[in-house]
């Protein structure tokens, strides 16, 4: 077969011809792998929150509760085992060192850590993406059993008591900035996220309430919380 | 040029990353451990694979002054596809590289075969040059990839071979990408002329 002559009608018409036909098959796949798809992000997001709150029998998963705060919107998933609540997964974010930093914090009912997961990130490998694995139990920068409640988590470095992923400092400040936001949509208080180091907070109770039937409510009274 | 001789020119001759230094930034940005090294290659290979193949069936239909914009489309189609089912079928995989998988359309290893094999030869020997230059590619961005993981981190496939200590963090960023493909580039160079 001879080539195709460059005349005005020949290139539209190809070019027309093979954007139809690819399109219709990106449609096809899409309409293939969509449904695979939906089930391998739910799959991770439940492991994610069967990690960081165990325990609960119910699906937390399929009704998160969503609560602005500092113009941000936190995703907090209810964890409840035999109709009491005993803890939820809260999905958290702040600006790491390679763009978004994507936690799932999870808290037990006084609000104590018990474990997280990095969701996604875009810190350096070796470096800042080690905060998978660093603040988790037995590890060098533990959060785990912490109450960011009495004192919003810092590193060291801002004279709090975390020590801070080594050559990280930027990937750890954001990392717990996240959990102390995560923690603050949580109780519902107000905490400054942007900087966790000079946040002086007070916490003279330790016991935090959900506010259950209503997550906009500001229950900083009822949790007995206030800061400076 | 038989087949099996399209497939080594591509392993080793014209080796895309070591010889032609073809497709660097995608080369530079996910060899940061033999692994990711290796879904990469593995990951542009299938794309060159089917790209080579279409553009080859293709070729007599399509307008000479319209080609480039046609192989674009028909690369950036397959890419998508591939996506789409890594992210349903190896979720584990596309979260490691989903940053990179996009950027496989502006490979321009991949339209640089379109061009000078696929568009000139038949859809056999182009599935065949397909096949090498995505091995060579592979092979590269492993090794690549294994010598600043070993380098980085004392690491090999995830597997500790020298304490994290001793590890140079150079090799794990971007500056250590350019060093260590140099001295590879390097040794190629030096392998192949002796």
């Amino acid at each position: 077969m001879k080539k195709l002559e460059s005349s005005l009608k020949n290139m539209a018409i190809v070019l027309t011809g093979i954007a139809v036909v690819a399109g219709a098959l990106l449609g096809y796949v899409n309409e293939l792998t969509k449904g695979p798809i939906a089930e391998a992000n739910a799959k991770a997001l439940s492991d994610a929150i069967q990690l960081v709150v165990p325990g609960f029998d119910n699906n937390p998963a399929e009704a998160p509760e969503s609560i602005e705060l500092n113009g941000a919107t936190y995703k907090i998933y209810k964890a409840t085992k035999g109709g009491e609540f005993i803890g939820a997964a809260v999905e958290s974010s702040a600006n790491g060192f390679g763009g978004a930093l994507n936690v799932l914090v999870g808290f037990d009912k006084e609000g104590n850590i018990i474990d997280y997961s990095l969701l996604s990130h875009a810190e350096t490998p070796g470096l800042g993406s080690k905060a998978a694995d660093w603040f988790k139990k037995g590890q060098k920068g533990d959060i785990t059993g912490k109450n960011p409640g009495q004192a919003p988590l810092t590193v060291k470095n801002d004279g709090g008591e975390v020590d801070a992923i080594t050559a990280s400092t930027i990937t750890s400040r954001a990392f717990l900035s996240a959990v102390n936001a995560a923690y603050a949509a949580y109780s519902g208080q107000n905490v400054d996220t942007t900087s966790g180091a000079t946040q002086q907070a007070t916490a003279t109770e330790t016991e935090v309430k959900m506010c259950e039937n209503d997550s906009t409510k500001v229950c900083t009274g009822q949790c007995g919380h206030h800061h400076e | 040029m038989n087949n099996f001789k399209v497939l080594m020119n591509g392993i080793i001759k014209e080796n895309p990353t070591f010889v032609l230094l073809l497709g660097m930034c995608p080369t530079l940005g996910t060899t940061s451990s033999a692994i990711n090294g290796m879904g990469m290659g593995l990951a542009t290979m299938a794309v060159l694979v089917c790209s080579n193949i279409v553009i080859s069936c293709i070729k007599n239909i399509v307008p000479d002054m319209v080609r480039i914009p046609s192989f674009i489309v028909v690369i950036a189609s397959l890419v998508t596809i591939l996506q789409m089912v890594m992210q349903a079928f190896i979720p584990g995989l596309y979260a490691t590289l989903g940053l990179f998988i996009p950027l496989i359309v502006v490979n321009c290893l991949i339209l640089g075969r379109a061009e000078a094999f696929a568009a000139k030869n038949g859809p056999i020997a182009s599935m065949f040059d397909g096949i090498g230059m995505g091995l060579g590619f592979t092979i590269a961005l492993t090794i690549l990839g294994g010598v600043r993981e070993f380098l980085g981190t004392g690491k090999l496939f995830d597997i500790a071979i020298l304490p994290e200590e001793y590890g140079m963090l150079l090799f794990v960023l971007a500056p250590g990408a350019f060093i260590a493909l140099g001295y590879l580039i390097a040794i190629v160079n030096k392998l192949r002329n002796a």
